[in-house]
This record gives structure tokens, sequence and C-alpha cells, in this order.
């Protein structure tokens, strides 16, 4: 095997704009999501979830439900087959929710508790609404505050440690010229891609096969295997089309309770979460209070950045939003103090979503530079230029490449920067307060070990299989150009099969790892194949094929701070007598190292760019104390943007070379919505002269808080 | 959602006996929120008689200049209509503002005035309510309640209506009209829902068994000039916190009449009439609209978290009131 | 006497008629995607809260997961399967396609359906609430882009696909205006 790279021959397709290969199937409605897939005698699983917030289950009265017309089976606690959940997988231990139905307890609101089974679907809903499941409840506690006595610091993970020290940071601050402390809050934000998690789940041959909607295969598989005590090569999970992830579609309930049905059964079992059970089920970003304190001298020079953050987990399961994190990368500071704490309530446990901990942390730090412009009257856009790090602020380690200064002078050109005029609430449009606001982003580039095998066909074609998967990154078209790039050929002479877990292992859509690492695999064997292909002769009918992994190469690989860089710029006007803030545009300028397909990444960006328009202005789930459940929890009652809150979004790139890297691609998957709230939120305090740090910016936040408008004639 | 039986009905004599011989069935227009509320198992009827097709999809004006609208008008025919248009803008534009393109399609003038308040503790089936489950109790009051009723609302319940299209009707004094199997009958809109009091659950004066039929507008000139401004948590798609219906006669810098409604304030749309009153006669300034509004806001009842909807509505009244003196004076 | 719950009803579906039984609670989304194999259709949230299941019923679209199978008996349902003449996209969908006006395409049926109704609504003359003046005698609005957000807003898309998907029906629109003016040449 090579370690070389492929990806250094460019032939064009490389960085051209290409639609998708998949294209005409979505417009069309041919392609086939997980839950589309026809399989005969398929039955339908319903979920039944608690409706206590803390307890143990009871009773679960059967019977009645059992003589329901169509009803199959109640699969629950007393019955239900015994699982593992003793391993690690792709992302760390599983969350205990994989274990359905293995126990009595229930530790929050909307636990699953049974699964029911029918021949149809209106079947299984009606008989899992009427299923009465009894419960000794316990007092929860679901309420998330500010200094909660129960947080704690947790170890230390592969992700990170929870505490990260430089210097004296109380001696930096106390001698700082302007100091600036803040607290920031962010509430709990949920996935909710447009596709309900969906799996298909039947045994075929003595094999476990599962359609699914998932964002690995790999990962699923091999989950599915360890729960079920089954050999790796027993369990095959496809995913050929997946309707949006965002970090949710993991190993989730319903695979395991759709496997665990289809045994129990015998046939095939389709289970589909409704969209209220996806609130509970799939994890959800956590609720953040950050506090930041930023110290800097007479020139704006950081002295001292200091950024706690606490978050929330269940009482099963750790998972920390590591929202402090940002900072160890952004900026340069004498002393840094940055730390992620947790608490355990009776919540489901959160995940990993959008950038998690960029996102949120991104907010609370990148606000809290626009009050430090304000107060040591420095342009938002210079005082961090002033602060840009040579080297890691923290790790002291070299930056692989960091071209955020060229993000931060294209975007300014092109917004309008220079013309600003730094003074809040002091335009106004009728009933408009217009204002504009800019912050920095960062998301971190990695790659996971992944394997590839590309044939060269008789027929002169190629076959590219790897498992990836596309969750409408544009990675299937992305892995396509960089094949076709390598091995110097039109795109349309190569076929990419992937989304299949017997095409053996591969890295996730994660993390903004997915198209580099695939693409890395894929390069390697392209290049391998052509080496081959160099010596002549004939290709036999079964073709020519090479293989690659890329464990070696990864670990080779210099540590080095790797991330995305850009800066969002945005401007909004502020209803003075709604509350109502409407973004009237936005551009983000990006270093994301080498883009494969502009098109799609484009595409990619922005999308990450409107999802910090709903973090800013819509984004909340509301938890009732009383129940410990969520309030409405639908898409009337969690609002997202809809197309009228998104004006033209622009995003945009700057070269980002990396000669020292094989591949080049950084990933553009997260970095978009990083800092993308704080433009906005900046911008409203421009337009409104009143900051605003709780999100969302909500109407009734807006009126309440009213705005510090200079009176006529004083405004200059 | 439990098995029922399905019905269509073609006359409306059909329609209120197939009704009145079954307790258990509900009528059926566009089912955008009926048929919502059975999949969530708010309501679990066991027929439902499909009212959509009755021959009460018309819009015509009357001889004196109003407009009598069928009940299964949809909204988008509702809005799309030019007498409409011309005659009641304000009633156009609330029934645009209201849920999307496709529910316009589908809802019906008669079922947008039944629908369902939207208060997440109404359609939990798993939790108190005393609208779903009468003596079950309010979580909403100690709970999430920042878009909730500050006017006319009870320890009982603090929910609102959440139709825009009421909110334009009750500006324009429109008057409800139905069938039972007894003939026809009329209910002002003024009388058409009931007080909360300690009885949520009963919403409408309906009487039992009845079909709406129609809504007639009596003429009122005073409302071509009309508007209707509509405020939520995103731009479209949504419920609203706050809305407005205003229409407005100035002469000579004087207010001849005025009409005002707001919505998502009450449990039902709230027709402000104390504000109508201390603005006829009086000057068309905006001192004398925010004085109107805060008469009018003075009974609101505030909870810890929906008080900023009484500034808001101050705000709304006089911001509209404003640009329709504005518009009159150009 | 308890009714019966369920009937056998004929249901146009993209001109083609189908007769099925169908339980009177199964939704004209079910019937599609678990009876009729029209899996095109696609359920976001099941609650007419998203528009992914969109479709055209008699020419106007509708959420098929509000409208019951039963009540649609005579009515005629085009899903995004009978859009397309053939092999050839209608413009709507290669403007979609070619604009990247999606990104998973989960949602994407449901905007092109959407879209189609959007340039017919637009094209009768009705207002919406972008429109500034809703009177007859203002005249028809034109199709800007923010006239095309606020009519596609009853069709979420979590990725964020908006910006190319209003492109995308901005792109159509013109596509058909052009048409018109060269019929009418």
């Amino acid at each position: 095997m090579t370690t070389t790279t492929g990806a250094t021959t460019t032939t064009g397709a490389f960085g051209t704009a290409r639609t998708r290969v998949e294209g005409r199937e979505k417009v069309t409605g041919a392609a086939r999501y997980a839950g589309d897939i026809p399989l005969p005698d398929l039955a339908h699983g319903w979920m039944v979830l608690s409706t206590v917030a803390r307890g143990r289950i009871s009773a679960v009265e059967t019977e009645p439900v059992l003589a329901m017309p169509g009803v199959l089976a109640v699969i629950h606690h007393e019955n239900a087959p015994r699982v593992n959940l003793d391993y690690m997988g792709m992302i760390g231990k599983p969350d205990p929710i994989l274990g359905v139905f293995q126990n009595d307890r229930v530790p929050f609101m909307g636990w699953p508790v049974a699964l029911v089974l029918a021949e149809r679907p209106e079947q299984a809903r009606e008989a899992a609404e009427a299923l009465v499941v009894r419960y000794d409840q316990e007092p929860h506690d679901i309420a998330f505050t500010s200094g909660h006595p129960d947080a704690y610091t947790p170890a230390d993970s592969p992700f990170g440690p929870a505490v990260a020290t430089k210097g004296d940071v109380e001696a930096e601050l106390a001698a700082s010229t302007f100091v600036v402390d803040s607290e920031y809050t962010t509430p709990e934000e949920h996935h909710n891609p447009m596709e309900p998690h969906a799996a298909t789940a039947h045994w075929d041959g003595g094999r476990l096969e599962v359609f699914d909607s998932n964002q690995g295969s790999t990962m699923v598989a091999a989950e599915l295997a360890q729960i079920f005590s089954l050999d790796a090569e027993s369990v095959r999970v496809r995913s050929e089309h997946v309707g949006g992830g965002f970090g949710s579609k993991t190993t989730r309930p319903h695979q395991v309770a759709a496997a665990m049905a289809a045994t129990i059964l015998q046939r095939p079992v389709r289970v589909v979460m409704t969209r209220r059970q996806m609130f509970s089920t799939i994890g959800y970003r956590s609720p953040t209070v950050q506090r930041v304190r930023l110290g800097a001298d007479e020139s704006g020079r950081l002295r001292a950045l200091d950024h706690r953050s606490e978050c929330v987990t269940s009482t099963v399961h750790e998972f920390i939003e590591r929202s402090a994190t940002v900072g160890r990368v952004m900026y340069d500071a004498d002393a840094h103090y940055t730390s992620d704490r947790v608490v355990r309530l009776d919540v489901p446990t959160p995940t990993f979503m959008r950038a998690p901990g960029e996102a949120p942390g991104s907010f609370a730090l990148e606000c809290a530079m626009d009050e430090l412009a304000e107060k040591s009257g420095i342009d938002p856009v210079e005082l961090r230029v002033r602060n840009e790090p040579d080297r890691g602020p923290v790790s002291g380690l070299p930056f692989s490449s960091r071209n955020l200064v060229a993000c931060y002078e294209e975007g300014a050109r092109r917004f309008g920067w220079a013309d600003r005029d730094p003074r809040p609430g002091v335009r106004r449009e009728g009933r408009w307060l217009l204002g504009t606001g800019m912050a920095a982003a960062s998301f971190h580039s990695g790659a996971g070990p992944s394997t590839a095998a590309v044939t060269a066909e008789a027929d002169g074609t190629f076959t590219v299989r790897i498992n990836a998967a596309d969750i409408g990154t544009g990675a299937r078209t992305a892995i396509n150009l960089v094949a076709a790039d390598g091995l110097a050929v039109d795109p349309e002479r190569v076929r990419v099969v992937m989304a299949d877990s017997d095409l053996g292992p591969a890295m996730l859509a994660g993390g903004s790892m997915g198209t580099r690492s695939w693409a890395w695999a894929v390069a390697i064997a392209v290049s391998e194949l052509r080496e081959r292909l160099a010596l002549g002769g004939d290709i036999p009918p079964e073709g020519i094929t090479a293989r690659s992994d890329t464990t070696e190469a990864i670990g080779a690989l210099a540590n080095k701070e790797r991330h995305s860089f850009g800066a969002q710029f945005a401007e909004v006007a502020v209803d003075v007598t709604s509350g109502e803030v409407r973004v009237r545009r936005m551009l983000g300028i990006f270093a994301a190292g080498r883009i494969v397909n502009p098109l799609t990444a484009r595409n990619q960006l922005v999308g990450g760019m409107i999802w910090g328009i709903s973090m800013a202005l819509h984004e909340e789930a509301v938890r009732d104390r009383a129940s410990g459940g969520l309030v409405a929890p639908d898409l009337a009652g969690y609002h997202f943007a809809a197309n009228a809150d998104v004006p033209l979004v622009e995003a945009d790139w700057v070269d980002d070379p990396d000669p020292d890297d094989p591949v080049g691609i950084k990933g553009v998957g997260e970095v978009g919505i990083v800092g993308a709230a704080a433009a906005i939120a900046n911008a409203v305090w421009h337009a409104t002269g009143v900051r605003h740090r709780n999100l969302p910016i909500r109407p009734d936040r807006v009126l309440s808080a009213g705005t510090n408008v200079p009176e006529p004639g004083h405004a200059g | 959602m439990k098995e029922f039986g399905y019905q269509r009905v073609l006359d409306v004599s059909e329609a209120v006996s197939v009704l009145g011989a079954d307790p258990d069935a509900r009528f059926l227009g566009g089912g955008t929120n009926l048929v919502d509320l059975m999949k969530t198992g708010v309501e679990r009827p066991g027929r439902l008689v499909d009212v959509r097709e009755l021959p009460l999809d018309h819009v015509e004006v009357t001889p004196d200049g109003g407009l009598r609208i069928g009940a299964t008008v949809t909204n988008s025919d509702l809005a799309a209509h030019p007498e409409v248009r011309r005659r009641y803008p304000a009633l156009a534009q609330a029934v645009l503002a209201g849920a999307s393109g496709q529910l316009r399609n589908m809802a019906t003038v008669g079922g947008n005035l039944l629908q369902r308040t939207r208060c997440g503790y109404f359609t939990d089936v798993a939790g108190p309510c005393n609208k779903r489950l009468p003596g079950s109790g309010c979580p909403a009051i100690e709970g999430e309640h920042h878009n909730h009723a500050i006017l006319g609302a009870s320890a009982h319940c603090v929910a609102t209506h959440p139709s825009d299209m009421g909110v334009a009707l009750a500006a324009f004094d429109a008057v409800v009209r139905y069938e039972t199997t007894d003939g026809p009958g009329e209910l002002p809109l003024a009388d058409f829902y009931l007080p909360v009091g300690d009885t949520p659950h009963l919403e409408t004066a309906l009487p039992s068994g009845a079909l709406i039929t129609g809504i007639t507008l009596p003429p009122a000139p005073v409302a071509a000039h009309s508007r209707y401004r509509k405020v939520r948590e995103r731009a479209s798609y949504a419920f609203a916190i706050g809305s407005i219906a205003a229409a407005l006669d100035v002469r000579d810098g004087t207010v001849h009449e005025v009409r005002l409604a707001l919505g998502a304030v009450a449990s039902r749309p709230w027709r402000a009439l104390t504000a109508e009153r201390a603005l006829t006669g009086g000057p068309a300034t905006a001192e004398a609209f925010a004085a109107a509004a805060d008469a009018e806001l003075a009974a609101a009842e505030a909870l810890p978290h929906n008080g900023y909807k009484v500034p808001l509505m101050r705000n709304l009244v006089v911001a509209l009131l404003t640009e329709l003196t504005e518009e009159a004076a150009r | 006497m308890a009714p019966s719950t369920s009937s056998v009803i004929t249901l146009t579906i993209n001109g083609e008629k189908h007769t099925l039984p169908v339980d009177h609670r199964t939704t004209l989304l079910d019937a599609l995607r678990e009876q009729l194999d029209l899996t095109g259709t696609k359920k976001g949230c099941d609650q007419g809260q998203c528009g992914a299941c969109t479709v055209l019923l008699d020419g106007r679209r509708a959420v098929s997961c509000l409208q019951l199978a039963v009540a649609a008996e005579g009515r005629e349902v085009t899903t995004i399967e009978g859009v397309a003449e053939g092999d050839e996209l209608h413009p709507v969908q290669q403007a979609f396609l070619d604009l990247d006006g999606y990104q998973c395409g989960y949602c994407t049926p449901g905007q092109i359906c959407s879209a189609l109704a959007v340039l017919e609504e637009h094209a009768a003359g009705w207002p919406s609430a972008a429109t500034a003046d809703v009177r007859p005698e203002a005249g028809p609005p034109p199709l800007s882009p923010d006239e095309i957000r606020e009519r596609m807003s009853g069709n979420l898309c979590r990725c964020g696909a908006y910006v190319s998907i209003v492109q995308a029906v901005a792109r159509a629109a013109e596509a058909r205006t052009a048409g018109t003016e060269e019929a009418l040449a």
C-alpha cells in the first residue's frame, strides 16, 4: 500500500461545479429513503414512550392491545430479549437508550417503553396510543440553571480536556485596560432532519439486513452486531439516501427496536419515528450557560481569555457540549482558562449537533469579542486581526493552515464593512432599526480511517466502492469528482457505490470529516489503480481493482492545529414596534481547504449560515418543569427558519492550501454555522444599542429589552 | 387514531340529520385541524361527516354591499376573491397571513372559526388541560405561557384562539350562519365564542349539532381602508404572538369611524370596542391612538412571561392606525 | 349500528385510476406510500407543519398528511412521480437540479409540487402575505424573490437550501413567462 496522494493530479474535475449525481432521482421522487423500501410481508412497529420523567414501569397492560385488529405483538421490558451494551462504538460508549426495553427504569420523559407491532401502520399507531403503561412515578429535576449545585467537571476525553489553562487569568484580568464579563445562554436545540429516523429490518439468509437512515453504516452495523451479539459479517446496513442527519442519525433506538422485532416476528419490520418522538429519542444540543471574561490592553491585545460553560446531560449517559473549546483555537492571550462542566438531570442525553461545541461556544465568545470592540473603541474586524495567533494559543502547535485574516479582508471588502458607522442605534428606516455585525468561525478538521476500492471495468468505466453516506452534503458527487480527477477521466465514466456496510469500514458523515476521510481513501486507491493500469495490458472481464486503507496514513499525519476558518457578516433590521428581527443579508467567507465541488460546498456553507439564523432567532425547545417533558415538541412549536426568514445569504472562500496535507480537503459541513448567530446578535446590538445575550432573540425579548437609541441631536 | 365511519354528504339538511343521529360524529371540512387533532389523540370521533362538497363554496356580494361567504369556501379562494380584496382588504391579508399556501387551499371558512387552540398543553394528551379534560388543571399558568392570553382569560385556561381570519371578521361585525335540524340560525361573531370562565372546554355558542353554513359581512365602507398585521416568531408559517385588524375613516384629522380587533391575546378574536369608542370623534393622532390602546388594554392581566403583549398590542394599534391615517392623507 | 370503518375508493393519480380499499384513518400520504408504492411523496411531520408531503389536488397544492384518502375520492391527485414528461424533466425540476435547490432531497418532492402551484397561483393573480397592496386595483404583484420566499414558506428545508430554492423557482418562472410570450408571439 502506498500513502502517496492521488489528489494532487488535477484534470479539472476537482474544483468544478457539478450537479449532484443523484439529482435526477431526487427531483423525480425516485430516490428511496429508509422508510420507502418495499418488502413483502412488512410489519409496522410503533414506539411507545414514557409519559413520566422519572420512575419505574409498574405494569404494561398488553392484553387489550393484543386483541386489537392487526396487532401482532407488544415488546416491552418483561418480554424483550436481552441485549449487550458493553462495547466501545465508533463515537464512544453506547447511550443506554439503545438498550431498548431492558428494564423498568424510566430516566426521562419520552424514554422508549414498548414497541407495538401490527400489520398496518394505522393499526400500530392506534394500538400504541391505546397501550396503558403504569408507572411508579418519582420526583424529577429538569431545571438547568447557572451554577447548578450538582455541576461537575467531566473527565478528559478524546475530544479534548474539560479544562485547559495557560498563565494566570485572574492576574491578567486585573492588569487589563478593558474587561468584558458577560453571561450568555443558549437553549435546548433539536436537529430535526426533514426525514424522520426510519429503519426497515429483516433476516435474509442468516444475516440481519437493515435499510436505515444514518450517517454511517459502518458504525451502525458494528453496533447492531455488538448489541445483538452477532458476528460482524452477519449484519448488513444500507442507507442509500439519507434525509439529513446533523449529528442525530447515529445508532438510535429505532434500528435496535426494528432488528429486535424482525427477530421475534421472523418477518420484515419497519420502525419510523414520529416527529414528536424524535424530540426525546435522537439526542439534541444541550442548553448552555456560558460566562466569558476577556481582558485586553490599551491596543486591544488580549491578556486574558476566560470562558466557562455549563451544559446538561442525562442521568444515564454523559455527553458534553464542549462550548468553551473554541477559544483555545481562536485567539492569542497571555492567559487562558476554558472549561466545560456538566450537570446530570432527568432529561434525554444530548448528542452531537451541527458544530457541537463551536456553535454555542462561538456565540458566547464572538459576542464577547464584539463587546470588547465596543469597550475599546476598536473595530471588531481589526480587534480580531490584532489577536490572531501564529501557533495554537494553548497547544503551541503550528496551524496546518490559517487563512482567517484573508477571510476578514475579503469579507469586509465585499460586505462594505469599511463604510460602517460603529455607533449603535443610529440607523432608522421607518419602524426598522438597522445594524451590521460580524464574527469569526472555526471548526476542527479531521479524518477517520476508511477503506475504498476502485475498479477499472472492462468497458472503460470505473467503479468506486466506499461505505460513505450522503446525508445531503453532496458526498456522492464529491467522491465521483475526486475519483475522476485522479483517474483523469470524465466524471460520467465513474460510478460510485456507497452507503452499504458490506463495502468495508469507512468513516461516518460527521464532524466535517466525511468527505475528507473518503476522498483520502479514494485518492489512494485511484493512485494505486493508475500505477497498475500504467503497466499496460488488457482489462479482464472482472476488471482490475485497487484497494486502500487510510488507517496508517492518518496515524502518520503530523500533530498540528487543523481547522477550517471563516468570517461571518450580517445585516439585520429590528422592528421597534414588534421586536421582530429580520436578517437582511449575510456573507460568509471561509478558509476551508480545497473545495471539491463549489456548487454543493457553497450550498452547505450557506445552509450552515441559515442554521445560524435559526439559532439566533428561532430555535428553542421549552421544557415544562412540572411534567419534565417538552412543550409542543413538533414543527409548529419548535421553529427553525422558513423560506421567508432567509434573505440572500452568500458564502465564498479564499485559497487555503496546505502543502503538507495529502488531501487538502477540510470539510465545510459545520463551519458555516459557527459564529453566524453571534454575527446576527452583534448586528442586533448595532441596530438597537442593546445586547441580547440569551438565544433565541425572540420578539418578546427584544420588545422587553427596548432600545438604547441616542436622542435626536445627540446622534451626531 | 381510532377507527371511524365516514360519510360524504351533498346537502345541508342531510349533513345536520346525520350528525344529529350520532353524538360521536364530527363534521369534516378541510381537515387541517381536525385530522391533526385526531392524530395527536385530542379528538376521537366515531364518525366523520364530510361536508366539503356541500354547495356552500360561494362568495356573493349582498344587495346592500356586504358579503355572504359560504362555509366551505377555502381560505385561498376567500383571500383571492376580488370583492374580498376590494371591500375588506384586511380580511384577505389576515387569511394570507395564516398557515401556508397548501393549508389555505384545504382549510375552509367554517373550519377556521372552529379551530382549536395551539396551546402545547392542549395537544399533549399525556398531561392535564382544562380545555381538553375539564377539571384536570391548567399547566400553562405555572408553565410555558409566553404566547398565552392577556385578555378575557381565567384561572382555568389562558389559551388563545389561533385564527387570523377571525380577527378581521371580528372587526367587521361578521355574523355566523348555521343550520340545525330545527332550521337555520344566526350568531353575531361577538356572541359566537363563549367566555372562558370555568368552562374552557365549551368554546362556542353554536347549538349542539349545528353546521356552520356561512358568514355574512354587513356592508362597511370603512373596511375598504383596512389593514391586517401579524407578529410572529418567524417570518411566515407560524401562529401569531400578536395581530391586529384595523379600519379607519379619517375626515379632516378627526376619526369618523374606526374598527379594531386584536388577535393572539384572548380565547377569541378580541374586538377592541373600548378603544374604538375612545377614538371615535377624536383626533387621529398617535397620542390619541396610544391612549385608546391603553384604555382597551387596561383590562389586561399578564402572567409572568406574556406581559410583553401589552406594549406589543399598544404599539401595533398606534403603528397600524398611523399608517392608515397617513394613507388617507395621500 | 357501528359504521363501516373502511371503504373501497377510486383515486385518480397522475392521470391513472387506482381502486383500493382504505382504512378511513389512512391519509392520502399513507395510501400513496404504503398501498400504491408511490414513495416520492415524503412524510416529514405528519401534522401539516412541514410541507414535505405536498401534492396537487385538482391542480392545487395540499398537504397529503392531513388529507384523508377516503375524502380524496373523485379528485385528481398529482404527485412528484407525475411531474416529468417521460424522461424529460419539468422546467421546475430541471431548475432545482441545475441550481442545487436541495441538499438531502427529502423535502424536494414537496418543494417542487409547491413550486408548480406557486407559478399557477401567481399566474392567476393571487396575492400573498408579501404583497404590499392586496386590492385588485393594485394589479398582480411581480414574482419577486420576497414573493417567492413567502409563497414557498409552507415547505420547510432543514438543510437550509432556501437560497437556491428561490433561485430555482425564479428561473422556472422566467422560463414559463418566456414560454408564454413565445406562444403569444
